[in-house]
């Protein structure tokens, strides 16, 4: 025989999966809210996006190549994620500018200084998102209002800060919150575009139930308690849960940010500990916080937890009681 | 809990077995089970009868090994082995085919046995019965139930969860009638009343077989089990049958009460008790997608390799990779003329990108191995510890639990050699526990 | 007015509280310890190589302090020096122990053990070799992945991308033993430090019958014994097929590396002896090597690997100053003309001074 044998330890198997496929599958998961949100926003949407994605994937570049100097890591298409996630939260009428920071601080700062995908202790793009929110609090809390006139449009407040200022939770219908008739971050503003994203990356076995399944419990369990102590009419039992579900980032944080992989628990147990935890703060946030929305501070609170979960909370071992 | 589904390509399932000419030259390597290598009773020059003992275990951990043709002793020295490590092995150059004589060669089933537990064990040990699906732990040793200890239950193990791997389906298949003899021989041998053969649901043909022929043997239950890979491994069979789990090593399956027993070691205990027929030729799967006919052979002990590979159409042009077993678990071999074994289940031939690692990226904390391990290990830490050599700190992960399925590696995404370096780990920890054990015993 | 003075009370009280607190903490946690130990631990050279058997240097110092007989401890990286100032210092008898180096014993170069299969695992010698027997016919020799350099914290040891077999910087190396420890085939050992880096000692440590090594490698001991003979020093012993040259015995005659068939014998840091009355034709031969040096030089070009292999030939690291000798018992093909010699010998000099 000409060619040589090749030898390696077993196993002799490797994963149909790769980190490039389940990268483009979570880009793939968002194309539905992407595409909502350009029927309520506007084009703009698409090129804000574009921006972000452009340069979170020439900051990682340019640090890969001449600071790290490793093999090139773009091809992975993490960037890409970090872009798309970084302009789903933010509001559409932001300057250009703002995005290019923005992505600066994701890859740059939360991202590469930890040595690159995998090692980063916080979700990227929440920290870009952060970052931008307390030093640019006004851009960054100016919300369009919806810039499609098919739609019946709503004030320039989200529904989140309508509720912080005195609005009644209940009379936001919840067809708008469903469908995004209401303004917001670009991805935010469609829960049924999310869910689909959700299915999608089940199917596709990128990410598991537990985080965000369990986020949204905590949540909704969360109001229903607040709302059984404030007392008043009984349909409010469910429907301010329902609205606090549905609005603001609740879902694009748990489907998409709290699941990120660096960031977010290794053991089931963990998960489930690190995603009450996020429900749990995020509530608080909104119902006693200075901020109308707590998503993405939760999610950066419980990412400070997940090596000391992860250093505590293992698996249950086998033949272990 | 754990576990993943890789592709079965089960390319051989409906091949009958096939009866391989007998070889002109054998190579019996003197350590082809577990424990200490046997003692050779037969030097150069020496004539041998099939199914003569031509080497004797040594102590309690050892088996016999028996000339799997007749001829003459061509030497008994290093040769390497699979692997290209030098291994002491008996040659043997055939010349005709003469058998011992208390051997019963016929194919006529004999369903009665009259002998004692201590008789029956007797045999298996002094036909040199090990565990045929790979780990080739010596079945006598199994079968001794140690004092103080009592087996409930046998479980035959008829899982066959490693992909490409059919020799096992087509044994139960093939011989299911001496299988459930060779079950009922063991239940006497341990003094149990119930038995599970456990198979995976993939193999509905094989299920129904058993399924009718065990309504006649009182005690014996064919459990159908969920497709999982390494549903076969002994603690996940036990854990799936009887639902108990068993305690992390030391501890043994006798310490839930199970015994378990591969399919093909079963219709061996049959042919030893029943036929006097010392274990000299097994069923091989050799398969590949390269292969031009992949097929189940029944083959001598000491058969070359390449013998089987020209069987089944010669070794493709684009082979890269020869697995000595299934893909997940087997060996990659550099030397085809090494022998089978009695631990060799299947030939797995592997041809171009196939055979060939992915390049490994960086670990992006997926937590894919961690779900996908049936031992509720984190993969993941222990070959990072492995690799900055941190052996204290492994061993309180429970490294030794570890049972090398393979599951972590063959999950992630980012193809990191997560097992190379947790079987590193284990390797290097069971030798610092054996060495304290070592160290603990003279103080007595 | 009173804001202040409450502000100012409150801090005080707090401070003197803090005070009392950290003082009856310290006295309970009060750790006791021989301000020798410290003393000791600067003298040390604070490499933490771990060479001495202690995890740091810490517990090595601790352990010179507090044992009565200091003995059995020794730094292999600080050497005799540092063992008579520590001892000088302790009032105790320090060990001696002559200077050693760590000696590669495997001279399976690509050129000379070509590779049979392809290894694709992890890359490190731990991994492969408790896998299988390794690239090349001999289960004996060098892996090439490199366990010994990750070992190594001082850089004395490098791969060499020609020979794929690691070389050792005796200036750099500190003898500390992690190699020895780290290379799973025990190719490693720690050999006695000649002045000058002068070294003679058996490249190989394959077990396998000579005619197993002959179709592996090219430069592997076949263990025929005629270095045992030849040795007056009873310094060499031949044991399951393979020759030892105990370096508490050698006097660096280099007697042994003449008759070495294979080459296996490695000389190092000096001229071999000149060829005894069989090699009188090989001399004869030499003014005919300005016609020979073309047609070497014509083999080796289209080689570099090889070039560079064959450069690191024991014969090849002579002292450049010197006239080289084209001496060798090996078979002829490794003869080489002396202006070849002078040509190659390029090499072997930037090797050793870098």
């Amino acid at each position: 025989m000409a060619n040589k044998l090749i030898v390696s330890p077993s196993p002799h198997v490797q994963s149909m999966q790769s980190t490039a496929s389940i990268m483009r599958d979570v880009v793939i998961a968002l194309i539905p809210a992407l595409v909502v949100s350009t029927v309520v926003f506007g084009v703009n949407v698409l090129g804000l996006t574009a921006l972000s994605v452009a340069a979170c994937v020439l900051f990682e570049y340019l640090i890969q190549r001449f600071l790290v100097k490793g093999s090139c890591t773009i091809c992975n298409w993490s960037a890409v994620v970090t872009g798309v996630l970084l302009a789903f939260n933010l509001p559409a009428s932001i300057p250009w500018w703002i995005v290019v920071i923005g992505a600066f601080v994701a890859i740059a700062v939360a991202k590469m200084t930890f040595g690159g995908l995998g090692k980063n202790p916080f979700n990227p793009a929440l920290v870009g998102r952060v970052f931008l929110l307390i030093a640019y609090p006004v851009q960054m809390t100016t919300f369009p209002a919806v810039a499609n006139p098919a739609l019946d449009a709503l004030s320039g407040a989200t529904p989140l800060a309508a509720v912080k200022h005195g609005v009644e939770a209940g009379v936001l219908p919840v067809q708008d919150l469903l469908l995004g008739n209401m303004p917001g971050s670009l991805g935010e503003v469609s829960a049924v575009a999310l869910l689909v994203g959700f299915a999608y990356l089940l199917w596709r076995r990128v990410i598991t139930w537990h985080i965000p399944v369990t986020v949204l419990a905590t949540m909704a369990l969360f109001a229903f308690c607040v709302a059984l102590a404030r007392g008043g009419e009984a349909s409010l039992l469910w429907q301010f849960p329902l609205f606090h579900l549905l609005a603001g980032g609740a879902l694009l944080g748990s489907i998409f940010m709290a699941t990120d992989y660096a960031t977010s628990p290794m053991t089931v147990k963990g998960a489930v500990i690190y995603a009450v935890g996020i429900g749990a703060i995020t509530m608080c946030i909104r119902l006693w916080g200075a901020y109308p929305e707590g998503m993405s501070f939760a999610i950066l609170i419980m990412n400070s937890v997940t090596p000391l979960l992860n250093k505590y909370v293992k698996p249950k071992r086998f033949g272990v009681k | 809990m754990g576990g993943v589904h890789p592709s079965e390509n089960k390319l051989s399932r409906a091949k009958a077995i096939e009866v391989l000419p007998l070889p002109e030259v054998v190579q019996i390597p003197l350590a082809q089970h577990i424990g200490a290598p046997a003692t050779a009773k037969v030097a150069k020059g020496d004539k041998v009868l099939t199914g003569q003992l031509i080497a004797e275990a040594t102590g309690f951990m050892s088996a016999n090994i028996h000339a799997p043709i007749s001829g003459t002793v061509q030497s008994v020295d290093l040769q390497p082995n699979g692997q290209g490590v030098r291994q002491m092995m008996i040659t043997i150059k055939r010349e005709g085919d003469e058998w011992v004589d208390t051997i019963d060669r016929s194919t006529e089933l004999k369903k009665e046995c009259t002998l004692a537990p201590q008789e029956i064990i007797a045999k298996i040990k002094e036909a040199g019965i090990v565990g045929m699906g790979g780990a080739t732990f010596p079945t006598q040793v199994k079968l001794s139930v140690p004092p103080g200890k009592k087996a409930e239950c046998l479980i035959i193990n008829g899982v066959e969860c490693e992909p490409y791997l059919t020799s096992d389906h087509r044994t139960m298949l093939e011989h299911g009638e001496e299988l459930l003899v060779g079950v009922t021989i063991l239940m006497k041998a341990i003094g149990v009343s119930k038995a599970y053969i456990g198979i995976e649901n993939n193999k509905p043909d094989a299920i129904a077989h058993l399924q009718q022929l065990a309504a006649s043997y009182p005690g014996v239950e064919v459990t159908p089990l969920k497709v999982r890979y390494p549903q076969g491994g002994e603690k996940q069979l036990i854990a799936a049958v009887t639902g108990r789990q068993v305690p992390p090593p030391p501890a043994l399956p006798i310490d839930v009460g199970a015994v378990v027993c591969n399919a093909s070691t079963t219709y061996a205990v049959y042919r030893a008790v029943q036929k006097n027929m010392p274990l000299i030729e097994r069923v091989v799967t050799i398969t590949g997608k390269g292969l031009k006919e992949p097929k189940n052979l029944l083959t001598r002990m000491g058969t070359p390799i390449s013998t089987l590979i020209e069987a089944a159409g010669g070794l493709p042009e684009n082979a890269g990779k020869v697995i000595n077993g299934g893909p997940m678990m087997g060996r990659a071999m550099v030397n085809l003329d090494s022998p089978v074994t009695k631990g060799c289940s299947g030939i797995t031939v592997m041809c171009g990108a196939e055979a060939e690692r992915k390049s490994a990226g960086q670990c992006m904390k997926c937590a894919k191995c961690v779900a996908a391990c049936p031992m509720g290990l984190e993969p993941y830490l222990l070959s990072k510890l492995s690799q900055k050599k941190k052996w204290d700190e492994v061993e309180a992960q429970m490294i030794t639990s570890c049972i090398e399925c393979g599951c972590c590696q063959s999950t992630c995404p980012a193809y990191l050699p997560l097992l190379d370096w947790v079987r590193l780990g284990k390797q290097t920890v069971m030798g610092i526990i054996r060495a304290r054990m070592a160290a603990a015993a003279p103080k007595k | 007015m009173e804001v202040l003075l409450y502000t100012i009370l409150t801090l005080c009280v707090l401070g003197v509280l803090a005070a009392v607190i950290l003082y009856f903490v310290a006295q309970k946690f009060k750790v006791e310890e021989d301000p020798r130990i410290d003393c000791v631990e600067k003298m040390l050279p604070g490499a933490n190589c771990g060479g001495c058997g202690f995890a740091g240097c810490r517990g090595m110092a601790e352990a010179l302090v507090k044992r009565d007989d200091i003995s059995a401890l020794f730094c292999p990286v600080g050497g005799g020096d540092t063992m008579k100032a520590v001892a000088g210092y302790l009032g105790k008898a320090a060990a001696e122990k002559e200077p050693q180096v760590a000696t590669v014993r495997c001279g399976g170069t690509c050129a000379k053990r070509p590779r049979t299969n392809r290894y694709d695992g992890a890359s490190s010698c731990a991994v492969a070799s408790s896998l299988y027997a390794g690239e090349t016919g001999c289960s004996f020799g060098c892996l090439g992945y490199g366990d010994c350099v990750a070992a190594c914290s001082f850089g004395a040891i490098t791969i060499n991308p020609g020979t794929g077999l690691p070389e050792v910087d005796p200036d750099k190396c500190t003898a500390c033993g992690a190699c020895v420890k780290a290379c799973p085939k025990k190719i490693i050992e720690l050999r006695k430090k000649w002045p000058k880096n002068r070294a003679v000692y058996v490249s190989c440590v394959s077990h396998d019958k000579g005619a197993v090594v002959v179709k592996a490698c090219k430069a592997g001991c076949i263990g025929c014994a005629k270095c045992e003979k030849v040795c007056a020093f009873g310094a060499i012993t031949v044991e399951g097929n393979l020759a030892y040259i105990d370096p508490a015995k050698c006097k660096l005659c280099r007697k042994c590396v003449n008759e070495c068939p294979t080459g296996a014998i490695r000389l190092v840091g000096m001229e071999p002896l000149p060829k005894a009355a069989k090699a009188a034709p090989a001399a004869a031969a030499k003014p005919g090597a300005p016609a020979a040096a073309p047609a070497a030089a014509k083999t080796e070009g289209p080689q570099p690997v090889a070039l560079k292999a064959s450069a690191l030939d024991p014969l090849r690291l002579l002292n450049p100053l010197k006239t080289v000798e084209a001496a060798k018992a090996a078979p002829a093909a490794e003869a080489r003309t002396l202006a070849a010699l002078k040509e190659s010998a390029l090499h072997p000099l930037r090797l050793l001074k870098h």
